[in-house]
C-alpha cells in the first residue's frame, strides 16, 4: 500500500500555470493525458481483497490541506482544512458534494475546470472523499448544460473502467437560478426538495445532505487539492502571499482587449490582472470585483489593491469568486447597477418577506435613480430601504444585493448626487456591459 | 433591567409569512417593517418581559419565532 | 326535576351540553379561519383571535367531556364509554352516534398535536390540523341526527346558524386567498 507522496513523474513548476497546465484548446484532457501532465492520482492502492484500505490515515491529507493554506475559491474564502476537519469529525458518515454549477452570469472559471481539466476536478473528489471518509459524492451542475453533463458522465464512465474512484461521482443537474447554486440550495434540492436556501443552524457541514455532514466545495477548490495532494503543501505555498497563499483562477471582463479566465497568483495588485487580460480596452472608470454580490471600486482606488479576500476587504470591496469587470469611463455605473439589481430581485427564492418584498423595491429605487434622475429624493429612499433588506433573509441573496447597490453609491457619491439632482448623465445610453442571463437561459421551475 | 442571556429570540425568515403576532404580543423588541415582518430591535430577551416573549413565541401561527439557548 | 339517574335530568344536561359544544366547536373554527385569513381591525388585534380560538378549543374539551359523561351516566339509554371513542360499539342510533365518536377523536387529536406543536414541528402538525374541517361537520351532522331536538324550531335554527357562519367564513377565506394568490 503505497501512501500519499510527491509524484515522481516530473519536477512540478512552483510557477505558473498551474491548474491550467494541461489546458488545450481544441479538447479536454482525456485520462491517459491528465496522468501524462499531473501524474496519477495519490491515493493508496486498492485492491479488492484487501478491502477498504483507502480508508487509513487520510487525517494526514486533511493535515496537508490545513498546511497549504487553501480557501475555498466559491466565493466565501473560507479555510477548505479546516471545514474538512469537522466535516470529517461530524457524526455521522460524511458526504462530498462537488459544486460546479455556476450561478454568476460573469464567471466562466468553473466552466472551463469542467470543460477542460475535469479529471483534475475529479480527482479532488476522490480525494476530498478519502480524506473525510465520505461514502457518497456529487458533482452537481446546471441542469440544462446537457452536453457538459454528458461529458462528465463519459469522463467518470472512464474512470470506473479504470477502477479510478472508489466512490463512484454521481452527477446532478440543478435548476439555474441565482440561488440555487448556494450551499444549502443544492443540498436541498439533491434531498428531493425545491433549489431554494433552507434555514441554517444547521450548516451543511455539521447537518446536511441526509442529516449527515456534508462537505461543499467549488469544483477549482477540489481541484487545487487534488495538485497540493501531488506536490505537497509546500509546492502550493511556493507563490503567493503567506496569508492567501497559492494560484486561483479570475474572470476578467468588461472593457478589457482579452476577456476570459486567467490563472493569477494569488496577492497581486489588480492592475496587473487587468493587464493580464490585454489591459484596458478604453480609460477605465471604475472595477466590479466579486461578481454581483460583490463591489464597485474607482478604477484608481482598485489598482494597486492586492487581490485577495482581506485585501479588498480592507478597501471596501469584496473577492468573491474572482471576477473582475472593468467599467470604462463611457459607461454609467448606475444604469448598470440597476440592470444588475433588478436581476437580483427577480431571482430571490421568494422565500423571506424582507427580500421578496425589499429587492424589488430597491431595484426601482435605483432604476428611477440611474434612468429617470431621482428628483433629490432617490438615494434618501435607498438608504432607507437597506437596512430593511440586508440580514433579514435566510440566505445572503440581499446582504449582497444591499452590499452592491451600496457600494455603487459609495465608489460613485458624486454621480449618482448629480443623478439624483440633475437626471440621468449620457452615459445610460450605451450599450449594457455587465451580462445578464436572458429570459431562454433562465430555469423558471425550481425543482 | 437585566437581559436574560440564558435564551435568545430569532426568526425564521422562510417560515415567517408576517403574521405580526409577535409585534404585538412584544412591542417592547419587535417591530414590523413596511411588509409586515417582524424586525427584533435586540436579539437578548430583557428578563423583565420574558413571559411576553414565551408567548409570543408560542403563540406564533408558523412557529418561525424562536427562542435558542445561547450556547457557551 | 330529581338528579336521580334514570330521571330525565341527565337527558336534558347532554342535550345541552351537546349544543353548548356545537356552539363552541362553530365559534372555534371561525376564529381558526380567521387566523389564517390573517383577520385584524383596530380594536381587534391578531393575537385576540389566536388566543380566542385557543381557550374556546379547550372549553370545546370540557364541554364535550360533561357531554360524553351525562351520557353514559344516564340509565335511560345504555351507553357505554367506549362508543364515545370507538365508532359502532352502540346499540342505540349507531351511525348518529359514530358520527360523535369520529368527531371525538378529531378533536382529541387537534387538541393533542396543538398542546405539543412546538416539539411536534410545524409540517406534522398542520396536516393534523387540517382535520378541523372534518371534525366539525361530522359533529353538526352528529346533532342533527340523534335528533331529540330535531323537531324544536330554535335548536333546528342554531344548528342552521352555525353552519351558515362557518360557510361564510370559509367562503371569504377562500375568496381572499384566490384573490391573494391572483397578485
Amino acid at each position: 500500500m503505497t501512501s500519499i507522496a510527491l509524484s515522481a513523474y516530473r519536477a512540478p513548476e512552483l510557477r505558473l500555470p498551474r491548474l491550467l497546465a494541461g489546458v488545450s484548446y481544441y479538447h479536454p484532457a482525456g485520462l491517459a493525458e491528465h496522468e501524462r501532465l499531473y501524474g496519477p492520482l495519490p491515493l493508496p492502492v486498492v485492491s479488492p481483497d484487501q478491502g477498504r484500505t483507502w480508508q487509513q490515515r487520510p487525517e494526514r491529507l486533511i493535515d496537508m490541506v490545513e498546511r497549504s493554506g487553501l480557501t475555498g475559491r466559491g466565493g466565501a474564502g473560507f479555510p477548505t482544512g479546516r471545514k474538512m476537519r469537522s466535516v470529517a469529525t461530524g457524526p455521522g458518515r460524511a458526504i462530498v458534494v462537488a459544486n460546479g454549477a455556476e450561478g454568476e452570469p460573469a464567471s466562466c472559471k468553473d466552466r472551463l475546470l469542467l470543460t477542460r481539466v475535469l479529471h483534475l476536478v475529479l480527482d479532488g473528489i476522490t480525494l476530498a472523499a478519502y480524506a473525510v471518509g465520505a461514502d457518497e459524492a456529487h458533482l452537481v451542475v446546471h441542469g440544462q448544460e446537457a452536453d457538459l453533463m454528458a461529458c462528465l458522465e463519459d469522463a467518470i464512465a472512464d474512470r470506473e473502467t479504470l477502477g479510478v474512484d472508489p466512490v463512484p461521482i454521481q452527477v446532478t443537474g440543478i435548476p439555474a437560478r441565482y440561488v440555487s447554486s448556494e450551499a444549502s440550495s443544492v443540498i436541498q434540492y439533491l434531498s428531493g426538495g425545491p433549489g431554494k436556501p433552507t434555514f441554517s443552524p444547521p450548516r451543511p457541514h455539521e447537518r446536511g445532505l441526509k442529516g449527515r455532514p456534508t462537505l461543499v466545495n467549488n469544483v477549482e477548490t477540489l481541484a487545487h487539492l487534488a495538485l497540493i495532494a501531488r506536490y505537497g503543501d509546500g509546492w502550493f505555498r511556493g507563490i503567493g502571499p503567506p496569508s492567501a497563499p497559492g494560484s486561483a483562477l479570475v474572470t476578467v471582463g468588461g472593457a478589457v482587449a482579452r476577456p476570459g479566465v486567467y490563472e493569477i497568483e494569488m496577492g497581486i495588485p489588480i492592475g496587473q490582472v487587468v493587464t493580464l487580460a490585454g489591459g484596458p480596452s478604453e480609460r477605465p472608470q471604475a472595477l466590479l470585483i466579486g461578481g454581483y454580490f460583490g463591489a464597485w471600486l474607482p478604477a484608481r482606488l482598485a489598482w494597486p489593491v492586492p487581490m485577495t479576500h482581506a485585501g479588498l476587504r480592507a478597501v471596501g470591496g469584496s473577492m468573491g469568486a474572482g471576477i473582475v469587470i472593468v467599467l470604462p469611463a463611457t459607461s454609467c455605473p448606475l444604469s448598470e447597477t440597476a440592470r444588475v439589481i433588478s436581476y437580483l430581485a427577480e431571482e430571490t427564492a421568494a422565500q423571506c418577506g424582507p427580500c421578496m418584498f425589499g429587492l424589488p423595491a430597491l431595484a426601482d429605487a435605483v432604476i428611477e435613480l440611474a434612468y429617470q434622475g431621482g428628483w433629490g429624493r432617490a438615494i434618501e429612499a435607498i438608504a432607507t430601504l437597506v437596512p430593511l433588506i440586508e440580514k433579514r433573509g435566510a440566505c445572503r441573496h440581499p446582504d449582497g444585493a444591499t452590499q452592491l447597490v451600496c457600494s455603487a453609491l459609495t465608489a460613485f457619491a458624486a454621480h449618482a448626487r448629480r443623478h439624483d439632482r440633475q437626471g440621468p448623465c449620457y452615459g445610460v445610453g450605451r450599450a449594457p456591459l455587465l451580462p445578464i442571463p436572458s429570459d431562454e437561459d433562465r430555469e423558471w421551475d425550481w425543482t | 433591567m437585566g437581559l436574560d442571556v440564558r435564551y435568545r429570540l430569532r426568526v425564521n425568515p422562510i417560515a415567517c409569512t408576517g403574521h405580526g403576532l409577535c409585534a404585538e404580543l412584544l412591542p417592547e423588541i419587535i417591530e414590523l417593517d413596511p411588509w409586515g415582518y417582524p424586525i427584533l430591535s435586540s436579539s437578548a430577551v430583557p428578563a423583565a418581559v420574558m413571559e411576553h416573549a414565551k408567548r409570543a413565541v408560542d403563540t406564533c401561527p408558523t412557529l418561525a419565532l424562536l427562542m435558542e439557548e445561547v450556547r457557551g | 326535576m330529581s338528579l336521580s339517574l334514570s330521571g330525565p335530568a341527565l337527558w336534558y344536561a347532554t342535550r345541552a351540553t351537546g349544543l353548548v359544544t356545537l356552539l363552541l366547536l362553530t365559534a372555534s373554527v371561525l376564529l381558526g379561519i380567521l387566523t389564517t385569513g390573517r383577520f385584524a381591525s383596530g380594536n381587534w388585534p391578531r393575537f385576540l383571535t389566536v388566543g380566542l380560538h385557543r381557550n374556546l378549543s379547550l372549553l370545546v374539551v370540557v364541554f364535550v367531556t360533561l357531554h360524553v359523561g351525562t351520557t353514559v351516566i344516564d340509565r335511560f339509554v345504555s351507553i357505554p364509554l367506549v362508543s364515545a371513542f370507538i365508532p359502532f360499539t352502540s346499540s342505540y342510533k349507531p351511525f348518529w352516534l359514530s358520527l360523535g365518536a369520529v368527531a371525538l377523536d378529531l378533536l382529541i387529536a387537534l387538541v393533542a398535536t396543538s398542546l405539543i406543536r412546538i416539539r411536534l414541528g410545524l409540517r406534522a402538525w398542520r396536516w393534523v390540523h387540517w382535520a378541523a374541517y372534518a371534525c366539525w361537520p361530522v359533529a353538526l351532522a352528529h346533532g342533527l341526527g340523534m335528533g331529540t331536538d330535531r323537531n324544536s324550531i330554535w335548536v333546528f335554527g342554531l344548528t342552521l346558524a352555525c353552519a351558515a357562519v362557518v360557510a361564510g367564513a370559509a367562503t371569504w377565506r377562500f375568496v381572499t386567498a384566490a384573490r391573494a394568490g391572483a397578485r
